[in-house]
């Protein structure tokens, strides 16, 4: 399987990404400079954390018009693996890849800090590997995660399942308390309907070593991993992990 | 009263003598550019002119030292072909003016004068001086300045690891600001900022060039006052996306090979910059202001050579590689221009559209400018200070609220609230983070640590600049050393009041003294380092402040130690000997508002024991905490101990001290260390060969602490929980 991590202008979680998905699951991984028109030859991409052209404006709000986001969209819309980590989330957002959109933590102060999320969908490809319900110990590094969503588009996330990660405490409960952001419903990471675009705003490569004081976010690789090997023989013969419902769009 | 016509060179900062010096070097009149660019180059800022003398004091040499002071930031062997550059640097003025671009600043210009060496920056940290918390003002410059840092640092990609925050009356109107930057290199591809080779190009890169921050250099070197606030336009803005970029095209550029000097313009601009390049390569440059991008219309050759525009280098290219150079810049989308030439004759060179605007030897601006050999004087409140009747202060009646009181006085209370608004882990290198003796990042791809703290207690070296100085260093080590690593060396920031009072020059000199002296018996050279005078507001200095950053490495990452308590049943020991040492204490600061006594004395050969006694009990395995006694003395430590472990401790007390002495004396070169039961007698075998007092005191175990004298007496009981209530929410309490 083959990973490819797009760095933009002010991206600065990019190597750390490459660092996990090369050293530590061990997959061949290239570094994607946004000029690149083409993904051709990649299984999965990741859009990292940073802060892509200083995330002026408004996060996100300017590398959704890098080159490389048109070839984003087209490797997602055939059903690709793409995950957006953190900024890669935001801009995943501002590209309409994900419904709803990001404002400035309720706090309006950066936050750094060990979070609990709560797995609420593992019928995908990206959290296959955990169990229902699992409560994952994940770091956090951001100023804008509260994520918003309007009534309509929140009970279609419902709805579908799309609401992957939400924050909570030790014990699983998703209380207020346990909301670093004021993110609408305490929701960390969803996904799109389709199944294969994942956005989240927790940093699942800062906690996938030992020595770094957890490996959670190991799970999300290794499910990815799972996903792929088993939808390599999907129909669609896109590997995208899709299992074959998908084998007939394109 | 008339106002009198006070000639340009006055309004630049300079004196008579220094004006008449300057016309002695040139033969003749400075015209107004040249003016300026003697009067920043002579600035205290960028010339060290009063300080230059007592630095070298400083050992600078050892084993480890690949480059000492003078370059853009010292560089150390690590071994394995790496190497490690740091430098420490303040901005205190600017940030007295506006906190937020002022802190900003600060850290964009340290980590430039790490990638100028070539070093890929892996760790921040910051050490911060604020007045009474209680201030609306203070609260105004701590809120800025946090953010400030969090805002510049976290969009550079560059963990800010560690660093302190320290409270005094003493610094309300003059905050310090002091931010480290901590870089790894290979050592074969180190860059040094030298202009050397006649008729190579010279190019800046990056920022266009503004009006903003003109004579920075000159406002950091005088006292701060009412007209400080007309200052303002002397504080730059910072762009730290731009610094991203050209942090990344920078190294980019030294990975290939296509650099002969490179040098980030900061205090002082481009005339900095250029002479500083020349006069270390024993050259010459012509440059040719019109040639240099800007962002307003109408500039002048002096605003262009005198502004502080952030985010900017210049560069040296190899002769014949300046297509090349072009090429990495733009695949940044940096704008690169060639402004001028490397010349033979030592001239710098002012050109603006070919015009000749100033003609000035390098050397005259760097090596040539003054020297001071102010006077030194022991101030009167010294003497005073330590004649204060320790009798008189009261013993507290309640050990418990005493105990709580100080973990809630912010110099001691948790300062997550300000290291959670900076992304520490990003690189994904940070193993011990912030909140604890010393911050540990892994060097991938090896098995060694690193360790980097940032040290001084300001108190103290009021008390006794020289003590204070030693025990900054000696501090500085044993927070690396209760991280299982070995202390390597030093970057210091001196921040201190206006130069030219003798009792102000007296503090600096003792200690500088007092440093070098813990330095030399501690092996740890001092290798970079900044100077920052004039911390005064309308006459009143702030203590003087002689910031410690120090670097450390772990032979072996996998043995390196915490201060938590890990596990009940373990023993409880103190390495160290307890004095009756409450003169400047945090004890008689936060409860009785006390500042006075003599500060706690400090056996450089005993803290050396303790030290290795420390290192030696970690690295055979035996420790399974450790945790230096700091501000707060004993009851404080353990506290701190039991909180970061979350499990408490019962601890007997056996002294002849009475027993608020016992608990809150900061008597020097101590460690509590918590060992399994089975390991005393080995940790108390390995004391006795370091010849270091070690005193079994207790068992960790329970979710109280509990502390009692001989005769079962209870001296301290309280509950974890209560202890971390106060100490975590006393400072979200205070900026609430």
């Amino acid at each position: 399987m083959k990973f490819g991590v797009v760095v933009f202008p002010g991206s600065n979680c990019d190597a750390d990404v490459k660092h996990v998905i090369g050293e530590v699951m061990g997959q061949p991984v290239d570094f994607i400079w946004h000029q690149t028109t083409s993904l051709q030859g990649y299984d999965c991409i990741v859009l990292p954390g940073g802060f892509s052209y200083g995330d002026y404006l408004r996060t996100g709000a300017i590398a959704r018009f890098s080159p490389v986001m048109q070839a984003v969209e087209r490797f997602a819309n055939r059903g690709g693996l793409l995950l957006g980590i953190c900024n890669g989330f935001q801009i995943l957002l501002e590209a309409g890849l994900l419904p709803g959109a990001m404002q400035p933590n309720h706090s309006l102060q950066f936050r750094c800090m060990e979070t609990f999320l709560k797995i609420e969908n593992n019928q995908t490809p990206f959290t296959g590997a955990f169990a229902p319900g699992q409560v994952i110990k994940i770091p956090i590094a951001h100023g804008a995660g509260n994520y918003y969503a309007d009534p309509a588009t929140l009970a279609a996330l419902e709805d579908g399942r799309q609401i992957v990660f939400r924050y909570c405490d030790q014990n699983g409960a998703v209380t207020p308390a346990a909301n670093p952001n004021g993110s609408l419903g305490n929701i960390a990471g969803i996904i799109n309907r389709e199944g294969n675009v994942l956005g989240m705003m927790p940093h699942p490569e800062r906690c996938a070593e030992e020595i770094l004081g957890g490996v959670d976010g190991r799970l999300i690789f290794s499910s990815i991993l799972k996903a792929w090997s088993a939808g390599s023989r999907c129909a669609c013969g896109n590997s995208c992990g899709c299992r074959g419902e998908r084998s007939g769009q394109s | 009263m008339t106002n009198q016509q006070r000639e340009p060179w006055q309004e630049m900062g300079l004196t008579l003598a220094e004006y008449q010096r300057i016309k002695d070097l040139l033969g003749r009149e400075p015209n107004y550019l040249e003016t300026g660019m003697f009067a920043v180059m002579w600035s205290e800022h960028c010339s060290y002119k009063h300080s230059k003398t007592t630095l070298r004091l400083f050992p600078t040499a050892g084993p480890v030292v690949i480059q000492g002071p003078g370059e853009n930031a010292g560089v150390i062997d690590i071994g394995d072909g790496q190497a490690i550059v740091f430098k420490i640097e303040s901005h205190n003025h600017p940030s007295a003016i506006e906190p937020f671009q002022g802190a900003a600043t600060g850290v964009g210009g340290i980590v430039r004068d790490v990638f100028a060496m070539g070093a890929r920056p892996i760790a921040l940290l910051n050490s911060l001086r604020f007045g009474n918390l209680r201030e609306g003002r203070v609260k105004y410059l701590m809120g800025g300045v946090v953010a400030g840092i969090s805002f510049y640092g976290n969009c550079l990609g560059i963990p800010t690891v560690g660093g302190e925050v320290f409270f005094d009356e003493s610094y309300g109107d003059n905050p310090l600001v002091n931010a480290m930057c901590v870089g790894i290199i290979n050592k074969d591809q180190l860059a040094k900022g030298a202009a050397a080779g006649v008729g190579n190009t010279v190019m800046v890169v990056g920022t266009r060039t503004g009006r903003d921050g003109i004579h920075g250099a000159t406002f950091a070197s005088e006292e701060l006052g009412e007209q400080s606030e007309d200052r303002r336009p002397a504080v730059q803005v910072g762009d730290p996306f731009m610094e991203k970029l050209l942090l990344e095209a920078c190294l980019e550029l030294i990975h290939q090979g296509l650099i002969v000097g490179m040098q980030d313009l900061g205090a002082a601009g481009l005339t900095s910059a250029s002479c500083e390049m020349a006069s270390r390569a024993g050259t010459g440059i012509e440059l040719d202001v019109a040639l240099v991008p800007r962002r307003e219309t109408g500039m002048t050759a002096y605003e262009v050579m005198l502004s502080e525009s952030q985010e900017r280098m210049l560069l040296v290219p190899k002769p014949g590689s300046e297509q090349q150079v072009r090429d990495v810049l733009r695949k940044w989308d940096l704008e690169a221009a060639a402004i001028g030439k490397v010349t033979g004759d030592g001239i710098m060179r002012i050109l603006d559209g070919g015009l000749v605007m100033a003609e000035v030897p390098a050397k005259a601006l760097t090596d040539q400018a003054p020297v001071y050999h102010p006077v030194a004087e022991e101030p009167s409140y010294i003497r005073q200070a330590w004649a204060f009747d320790m009798a008189s202060v009261p013993v507290p009646e309640d050990l418990n609220q005493a105990l709580l009181q100080l973990m809630a006085s912010p110099t001691i209370a948790s300062k997550e609230w300000v290291y959670r608004q900076y992304d520490y882990k990003v690189q994904v290198n940070t193993v011990v983070t912030p909140g604890s003796d010393a911050a540990v990042l892994r060097l991938k791809g090896t098995n060694k640590g690193l360790a980097v703290t940032t040290d001084c207690n300001g108190r103290y070296c009021y008390l006794d600049p020289y003590t204070g100085g030693a025990i900054a260093v000696a501090e500085a080590a044993r927070n690396l050393a209760v991280s299982g690593a070995k202390p390597l060396a030093v970057t210091d920031c001196l921040n201190f009041g206006n130069p030219e009072k003798p009792g102000i020059f007296w503090q600096f000199r003792q200690a500088v003294m007092g440093m070098s002296a813990a330095c030399r018996v501690l092996a740890t050279p001092v290798v970079s380092g900044n100077v920052s005078f004039y911390n005064e507001t309308n006459g009143e200095p702030v203590f003087p402040t002689p910031v410690v950053g120090m670097v450390g490495l772990l032979p072996d990452i996998s043995k390196r130690c915490t201060m938590g308590f890990k596990q009940a049943g373990d023993v409880v020991a103190l390495l160290g000997e307890t004095k009756a040492e409450i003169g400047g204490s945090e004890f008689l600061y936060a409860l009785h508002g006390i500042t006075a006594g003599k500060p706690p004395q400090l056996d450089l050969e005993r803290e050396k024991a303790v030290q290795s006694c420390c290192l030696e009990a970690i690295h055979q395995g035996l420790v399974k905490s450790a945790h230096d006694l700091s501000e707060g003395g004993l009851a404080v430590a353990l506290a701190e101990c039991a909180v970061a472990g979350q499990v408490g401790a019962e601890i007997i007390v056996e002294t002849q001290l009475a027993a608020h002495l016992f608990l809150f004396s900061e008597s020097q070169s101590r460690i509590i260390l918590s060992v399994d039961s089975a390991a005393v007698k080995s940790l108390a075998e390995l004391a006795a060969k370091h010849q270091v007092p070690c005193q079994v005191m207790g068992v960790v175990g329970g979710e109280r602490l509990v502390i009692k004298a001989q005769k079962a007496k209870v001296l301290v009981d309280l509950s974890l929980q209560e202890i971390e209530d106060k100490w975590r929410g006393a400072i979200p309490c205070l900026m609430a």
